[in-house]
């Protein structure tokens, strides 16, 4: 798979990284080189083969929807960028 | 007296610090000046000496009240992919900056509970994220090995784990937790002369550890000996509930599993790792490492596992596909950097593109592209069917075998610099090691020998879902016949 400029554009706007367009032609060959490399994975027939989406030895736990935790907003703040009032703060996304 | 202090096993020194014979405090200022010394290796981001200082003391307060831990007094090197409490935590990125979390990780707290001391944060590829320490936005780390010709550059310590390597070969620490995805415990042990053990997925708690890819992640200690893994792995491991994938089962005394004796085991040698391009001398290693188990009385069975040459692909679209959701928290908006942007989508996308590193951003945007609608059945979906497989491969082969014996990496460790032009090379690495991670099964790293230019080689033994017991076992035989002695040239201890 060769990927375009134009699809690692979207690529990039869809992983919220910022590319400058110098970065997107090295971006581009070295990400189809990549994929060009996983497609072997499609000389292995998988058919009937289940996917595997990890390692659960006896399934996953489950456990009561119940709070166990909480009136830790000072610690959960404590690392934040910006906060104000007990809220994060981000730049304004209504006008 | 500080150079005897250091060179001490783990076990070594617990059981004098038993004895009365030494004291944490002594121990741990003899570990605080080799840290100090180890500098140029730049093994460390953060140094913790106060607070290493102030718990050997409570450490010996401990003793005195009759009331030590397992591992009590015992001074750890602690990646910095664990949450310390106040202690800052980076994974090695830019994007982490100043972050202090305000809890502490599972595996870290169980070594706190048993008397462990923290000697400091230690370097990593950025996100665990590499397989050369050449990743950190802290710079790369050196191993303290070097070629005995003297000649060429720097050596990389392996990766991720790469500090944690680095400082317990030079003597810095007594051991090191570690985190493996695809063989970041395993393959730089195995570059650096030190064992390195990933156990089952499940052993030992997610909690607390930033997350690289989730069905992959596993803590796991790295120390000089055999006995010094079985040791720190019993504090490591254990139950969570905290951690959904963690596994509810008693932890065995895995220092009583060293018995020496392998007779009558089966121990399979897959014919698939004999890989193209594999120097010869590790090949040789390989087949030395068959003939010890042999002599001790074990049976070498040849064994297949077919699907051995899909692991490296499958895995390279499984772990970026989870990364790139985990990654997604780095916002700028909850902790670390923050890069301003006219609109909230403005700064995250400045934020992510100033904080994460190139590979980072590479693995990202894989994980991206192979989630994406239109391609996800194509590109993860197939390599979720291969990694089923791939246990299969393994469910087949423990049907006949107790353990499974492969070399540990292709390649003793390369120059600083080597390998960066191109990803690929890079993710070859960890073509022995990432089978076992697929298939979230137990693996260690013994130091076998040396190559032809005087670097450590390691064997890898890979074991049945939380049999790590019998992987114990057989790797103190192999590390005992092998008597691995060498010590690296820079050693700050």
């Amino acid at each position: 798979m060769s990927l375009d400029k134009a699809t690692v554009a979207r690529i990039a706007h869809l992983a919220r990284i910022k590319l400058t367009e110098d970065q997107l032609d090295p971006m581009s060959r070295e990400l189809s080189n990549i994929l060009t490399w996983v497609e072997q994975l499609g000389e292995v027939d998988t058919n009937d083969v289940p996917p595997m989406t990890g390692i659960e030895h006896k399934g996953l736990r489950r456990r009561p929807d119940a709070v166990t935790d909480g009136a830790i907003s000072g610690q959960v703040l404590a690392n934040a960028p910006e906060a104000a009032g007990g809220f994060y703060t981000v730049p304004k996304v209504v006008e | 007296m500080s150079n005897a202090l250091t060179r001490l096993s783990l076990a070594e020194a617990r059981d004098r610090l038993a004895a009365r014979d030494i004291s944490a405090v002594e121990l741990a200022e003899a570990h605080i000046a080799a840290v100090e010394a180890a500098r140029p290796l730049n093994a460390f981001i953060t140094e913790t000496p106060e607070r290493a200082l102030d718990m050997a003391r409570q450490s010996d307060a401990r003793r005195a009240a009759g009331k030590a831990g397992a591992i009590d007094g015992i001074p750890l090197a602690i990646k910095d992919l664990f949450c310390t409490a106040d202690v800052l935590t980076t994974a090695g990125s830019h994007i982490l900056d100043g972050f202090h979390p305000t809890y502490e990780s599972t595996v870290s707290a169980n070594l706190w509970r048993d008397g462990a001391v923290l000697l400091g944060k230690v370097s990593m590829d950025e996100f665990a994220m590499g397989s050369s320490n050449t990743t950190s936005c802290y710079g790369p780390v050196v191993n303290p090995w070097r070629r005995s010709d003297g000649a060429g550059s720097d050596l990389v310590p392996g990766g991720s784990s790469g500090g944690a390597a680095a400082a317990v070969a030079a003597r810095c620490a007594l051991g090191a937790t570690g985190t493996d995805t695809g063989g970041s415990i395993r393959q730089p042990a195995s570059f650096c002369g030190i064992v390195g053990m990933k156990p089952t997925y499940g052993r030992c708690s997610r909690w607390g550890i930033v997350a690289f890819a989730s069905s992959l992640d596993q803590a796991g200690p790295m120390t000089r000996t055999v006995r010094d893994a079985a040791i720190l792995l019993r504090s490591m491991a254990g139950f969570d509930a905290k951690d959904s994938t963690s596994a509810d089962l008693p932890v065995p005394d895995f220092e009583a599993a060293l018995t020496g004796d392998v007779r009558g085991l089966k121990v399979g040698v897959p014919r698939e790792y004999r890989v193209d391009g594999m120097p010869p001398e590790i090949d040789a290693l390989w087949g030395r490492g068959a003939d010890w188990l042999r002599d001790a009385g074990a049976e070498i069975v040849d064994i297949s596992l077919p699907h051995t040459r899909y692991a490296l692909p499958t895995y390279y679209i499984v772990a970026p596909a989870e990364a790139s959701s985990n990654l997604a928290r780095y916002d700028g908006v909850r902790y670390g950097l923050r890069v301003p942007g006219e609109s909230m989508i403005e700064m995250y996308e400045n934020t992510r593109a100033a904080g994460f590193g190139a590979e980072v951003k590479r693995r990202i945007m894989i994980g991206t592209y192979v989630l994406s609608a239109g391609y996800y059945d194509a590109y993860y979906l197939k390599a979720q069917k291969v990694r089923t497989l791939i246990k299969r491969d393994f469910d087949d082969a423990f049907a006949g075998v107790d353990v499974v014996l492969t070399p540990t990496a292709p390649s003793a460790a390369f120059a600083v610099g080597e390998k960066q032009d191109d990803p690929i090379a890079m993710y070859l690495n960890d073509v022995f090691t990432v089978p076992a991670s697929l298939a979230g099964l137990p693996g260690i790293s013994v130091p076998a020998g040396l190559d032809a230019d005087g670097l450590p080689l390691g064997l890898q033994l890979i074991g049945r879902p939380f049999d790590e017991e019998t992987v114990l076992r057989v790797a103190g035989v192999l590390e005992s016949a092998a008597g691995f002695s060498a010590e690296p040239p820079r050693m700050a201890g």
